[in-house]
C-alpha cells in the first residue's frame, strides 16, 4: 500500500501490527483493542505509537461515550490514528476525523485506509485527514489534480479554510 | 431573490468542471459503473429505464423567468422538447444524454442553477412554502433561512455520505404548505414568549416504506443557532444512523429505535459543544440574505381592484377559475396565482419549452418576473395585481395552464412510475390520466372540493400516497399491476398517515374505487365539510363499505 501524505507518495514509516504478531521496534500501529490492553507495555517502548479505529469501533453505540473521546485522554501518545472507509460510501469517518482535531485538538497524523478514492479526497482533507493509503501510485497527478478542484467552500471545517462566509465578510471589510 | 455572488458563481463553476472530469472518466473506462454512481447521483444523475435522467434543482421551488426560460432551452437542446417538475421543487430531464451533461450543467451555471445534491446519501435541495413572502399567515419568511441552509449543506465535507439521503424542509407560515413533518428535518418558524422569531425543530418524519410523522426536538431554536444545530442533528445521524439496512437507513429509524427523548439528548450534547463557534449566525449575515428576499416595488392599492370584481360577476368561467386557482395575497389589490400543470390527460408536472417560455413572458408582464414550483407539482405567479388577472387568465387558458382544479379531486400528485422509473412496481401516471377524465367535468369537481389524490409507483412513496387524502400506492401481484388505497393522510400542520382501508385493487378496478370512495364522502358529508374532515369525523368505516361493500368491512374487521 503507498501513502499519500501533503500531496507526495512518502515511504510509510508505521508498521501495522496484526493483533497477534510481536511488535517489532520503531512507530508501529495496533487496533484499539491491543492499545487498551497493552497500553503500558506499548509506551514503554519508547517508539512512537498509533491506533487504528474500525469505522463501528470509532463511532460506539449511540449515546455511550465514544471511542475517541475514551482516547481523547491519551491523544498527545499517540502518533498516528488511523480511520477506516470501509466503503468510500460510509461517511462515518469524517465525522470521527473532525471530532479528533476539532474537539480533541489532535495534532498527529490521521489517516484514511480501507476504500480511499480521488473523488473524496478533498472531503477528507477538508475534515482534517492528512495521510491517505492509496492503492494505485500512478495517479499521482490525478490526485494532485483534485485537491484543488474546489476552491472555497461553504462550510468551516477541520482544515481551517476561511470559509465562503469568512471570504465575504472579508471582502466586504476591505470595500 | 437570492442572486450569487463571486464566490457562489466560481463555486458552482468548479462544480461543473469538477463533474466533467468524472464524466470523462466514466466515459473513458476509468471509472467503473459502480464507482460513478455515488459521483453522478450527487449531481442528480440518475440511470433510468430508458435514458439517463438528470435532476435540477430548484432551491426551495424558486425560479426567475430568466432561469425558467433556461430550462426551456436545456429541455429542447438537450431533452426531447419538455421537463417534469417533481414533487420536492424540481425539474427532472428524463433524456439526456451522459456526454452532453457537463455542457448542459455549464448552461445551467450562466443562470445560477445546478444539479448539485439532487441525488445521493446526501442533503437534499431545501424545500420551503411556495407561498413564502407573500402568505397572509407567515411569521417571517422562511427563504432567508432555507437559502443560508442552501449554502451551508452544498457539498458539506462531512455529511456527503451519510447512511441515507437527507431532506430539510422550511415554512415560516401557520398553515403548512411544505410539508415539514414528514421530512427528516422540518423547520417550523415559530414566536417565543418575547415576539422573537425562531425554529420548533421537527425532526425523523418521512415517507417510503416506513411513513412516520416526525417528533418536534426542540419547541424554540434561536436563528443564530440554526447552523451549528442542524450540525449537531447531522453529526448524530452521520455516526449513528443504520448503514446495515437501507430500508432502515434514514433518520427516522434512529430517532424511533433510540426513542425521541434519548435521541434529542444526543442531539443537545452534540450542539452545547459547538453551539457558540464558527457556525453561529450572525445577525449581520441574516440581513444580508434578507435583503434579496425584499418585497418587489408593489404598487399600492387600498382595496381590491373594481374591474376584476365586475370581471368575476360576469365571467363564470373567470370566476371558477378565480376561485380554485387564486390564494390570497398579505398586500390588498394582489393576488397569488397558481398555474395547473394537471390538464385533462396530461402527465401530472410536465411542462414543454414553449409551455414554459410562455410562462415565463407572462411573469415578466404581470408579475416581477418571478415563478414558484410547488410541492404539488404546479407552478405560481406569487405577485399578480387584480387588475391583470383577467388578461393573464386567459393568456394562462392558451397555453394550457388554466385547468380551474388547484386542491381539486384531478390536480393529482403523481410520481413518474413504470412509464419511468426503473424501481416502480406498477404504472402512474395513466392512472392519474384516467382519475382525470372519469372527474373531467368541472362542476362536478367544484363540488366535491378540496380533495388530494396521490399517487406512488413503487414503496418508495415518490408521489407521497402516506399524505394523500386519498393515496394509491402500486404494487405487483404476480406480475399484475394493483394498487393499495390509503385514506386520510394529510402533510400539513395535522399531518397523518392515511390508512390502508382494504386489499389492493386492479388496475382496471381503481378508478371504480376512487369514485366510491367519493361517493361515500358525498353522501356523508355535511355543509361545507371538506373530504379529509368528513373523513377524520367518521374514520373509514363508510368508505370501506362503499369501496368493497358491506360484507367485506366485516371481514376486514
Amino acid at each position: 500500500m503507498t501513502l499519500l501524505k501533503g500531496g507526495e507518495i512518502v515511504a510509510d514509516e508505521w508498521a501495522a501490527v496484526g493483533d497477534d504478531d510481536p511488535v517489532p521496534a520503531g512507530p508501529a500501529i495496533v487496533s484499539l483493542q491491543r492499545w487498551q490492553g497493552e497500553r503500558e507495555e506499548l509506551l514503554r517502548r519508547n517508539h512512537p505509537v498509533g491506533v487504528r479505529l474500525a469505522s463501528d469501533e470509532a463511532s460506539g453505540a449511540p449515546g455511550a461515550p465514544g471511542v475517541i473521546e475514551e482516547i481523547s485522554a491519551d491523544l498527545d501518545r499517540l502518533g498516528v490514528v488511523v480511520l477506516e472507509f470501509a466503503s468510500f460510501t460510509d461517511g462515518r469517518a469524517y465525522s470521527q476525523a473532525r471530532l479528533l482535531r476539532e474537539r480533541y485538538g489532535f495534532e498527529g497524523e490521521v489517516r484514511a485506509v480501507g476504500n480511499v478514492l480521488r473523488d473524496q479526497y478533498q472531503f477528507m482533507l477538508r475534515c482534517g485527514f492528512d495521510a491517505f493509503e492509496v492503492v494505485d501510485p500512478g495517479k499521482l497527478d490525478g490526485w494532485r489534480e483534485a485537491a484543488s478542484e474546489i476552491g472555497a467552500w461553504y462550510q468551516p471545517a477541520a482544515d481551517r479554510r476561511q470559509s465562503i462566509p469568512a471570504l465575504r465578510h472579508a471582502a466586504r471589510g476591505r470595500a | 431573490m437570492y442572486r450569487y455572488d463571486e464566490f457562489d458563481r466560481d463555486f458552482v463553476a468548479e462544480r461543473v468542471e469538477q463533474f466533467r472530469g468524472q464524466v470523462g472518466r466514466r466515459l473513458s473506462g476509468e471509472l467503473s459503473e459502480e464507482e460513478f454512481r455515488p459521483l453522478r447521483l450527487l449531481n442528480g444523475l440518475y440511470l433510468q429505464l430508458h435514458a439517463y435522467m438528470l435532476r435540477v434543482v430548484i432551491p426551495y421551488g424558486m425560479l426567475s423567468s430568466r432561469q425558467l426560460r433556461m430550462l426551456a432551452q436545456v429541455a429542447r437542446r438537450y431533452d426531447r422538447g419538455y421537463g417534469h417538475f417533481t414533487t420536492r421543487q424540481n425539474i427532472q430531464f428524463n433524456w439526456p444524454k451522459l456526454e452532453e451533461v457537463p455542457d448542459l450543467l455549464a448552461d445551467l451555471a450562466t443562470v445560477e442553477m445546478h444539479a448539485i445534491q439532487g441525488s445521493g446519501n446526501s442533503i437534499r435541495n431545501v424545500t420551503a412554502d411556495q407561498f413564502a413572502g407573500v402568505a397572509a399567515d407567515e411569521v417571517e419568511d422562511p427563504r432567508v433561512y432555507a437559502e443560508i441552509v442552501r449554502q451551508w449543506s452544498t457539498l458539506h465535507p462531512e455529511f456527503t455520505f451519510l447512511p441515507r439521503k437527507f431532506k430539510i424542509a422550511l415554512t415560516g407560515a401557520g398553515h403548512d404548505r411544505a410539508a415539514v413533518r414528514v421530512h427528516d428535518i422540518g423547520l417550523a418558524m415559530v414566536e417565543d414568549a418575547a415576539g422573537e422569531a425562531g425554529f420548533e425543530v421537527i425532526v425523523g418524519g418521512g415517507l417510503g416504506r416506513t411513513p412516520m410523522i416526525g417528533k418536534t426536538i426542540r419547541e424554540f431554536l434561536a436563528k443564530r443557532d440554526l447552523l451549528s444545530y442542524l450540525e449537531a442533528i447531522l453529526r448524530i445521524y452521520n455516526q449513528f444512523g443504520r448503514r446495515d439496512n437501507k430500508y432502515k437507513a434514514r433518520i427516522k429509524i434512529l430517532v424511533h429505535e433510540l426513542g425521541a427523548e434519548k435521541f434529542t439528548e444526543l442531539v443537545e450534547a452534540e450542539w452545547r459543544e459547538i453551539k457558540d463557534g464558527t457556525l453561529e449566525l450572525p445577525a449581520e449575515e441574516i440581513e444580508r440574505i434578507e435583503a434579496y428576499f425584499a418585497d418587489p416595488p408593489y404598487e399600492t392599492f387600498e382595496a381590491d381592484d373594481a374591474g376584476y370584481l365586475a370581471m368575476l360577476a360576469i365571467d363564470g368561467a373567470f370566476r371558477r377559475w378565480a376561485t380554485s386557482n387564486l390564494f390570497p395575497h398579505k398586500r390588498p389589490g394582489y393576488a397569488i396565482v397558481n398555474l395547473s400543470l394537471k390538464p385533462l390527460d396530461g402527465v401530472p408536472g410536465d411542462a414543454t419549452a414553449a409551455q414554459m417560455e410562455a410562462a415565463a413572458d407572462l411573469a415578466d408582464r404581470y408579475g416581477f418576473g418571478e415563478i414558484r414550483i410547488t410541492h404539488e407539482q404546479n407552478l405560481v405567479l406569487p405577485y399578480v395585481a387584480q387588475r391583470d388577472l383577467h388578461d393573464l387568465w386567459r393568456a394562462l387558458d392558451e397555453i394550457g395552464f388554466a385547468t380551474p382544479n388547484i386542491g381539486q379531486v384531478t390536480d393529482i400528485i403523481s410520481c413518474p412510475g413504470l412509464d419511468f422509473c426503473s424501481l416502480a412496481s406498477a404504472r402512474s401516471i395513466p392512472v392519474a390520466q384516467r382519475i382525470g377524465r372519469r372527474f373531467r367535468d368541472l362542476d362536478r369537481q367544484f363540488d366535491i372540493g378540496e380533495l388530494h389524490i396521490n399517487i406512488s409507483g413503487c414503496i418508495n412513496a415518490c408521489g407521497h400516497h402516506h399524505v394523500g387524502h386519498i393515496g394509491l400506492l402500486g404494487v405487483d401481484r404476480k406480475g399484475e399491476e394493483y394498487y393499495q388505497i390509503t385514506l386520510g393522510g394529510s402533510a400539513d400542520e395535522n399531518a397523518s398517515l392515511g390508512e390502508i382501508v382494504g386489499p389492493a385493487v386492479s388496475y382496471d378496478a381503481v378508478v371504480d374505487a376512487i369514485e366510491a370512495v367519493i361517493a361515500a364522502y358525498l353522501e356523508h358529508r355535511e355543509p361545507d365539510e371538506p373530504f379529509i374532515e368528513t373523513y377524520r369525523r367518521l374514520g373509514a368505516e363508510p368508505f370501506k363499505e362503499s369501496v368493497y361493500g358491506k360484507e367485506s368491512v366485516h371481514d376486514a374487521a
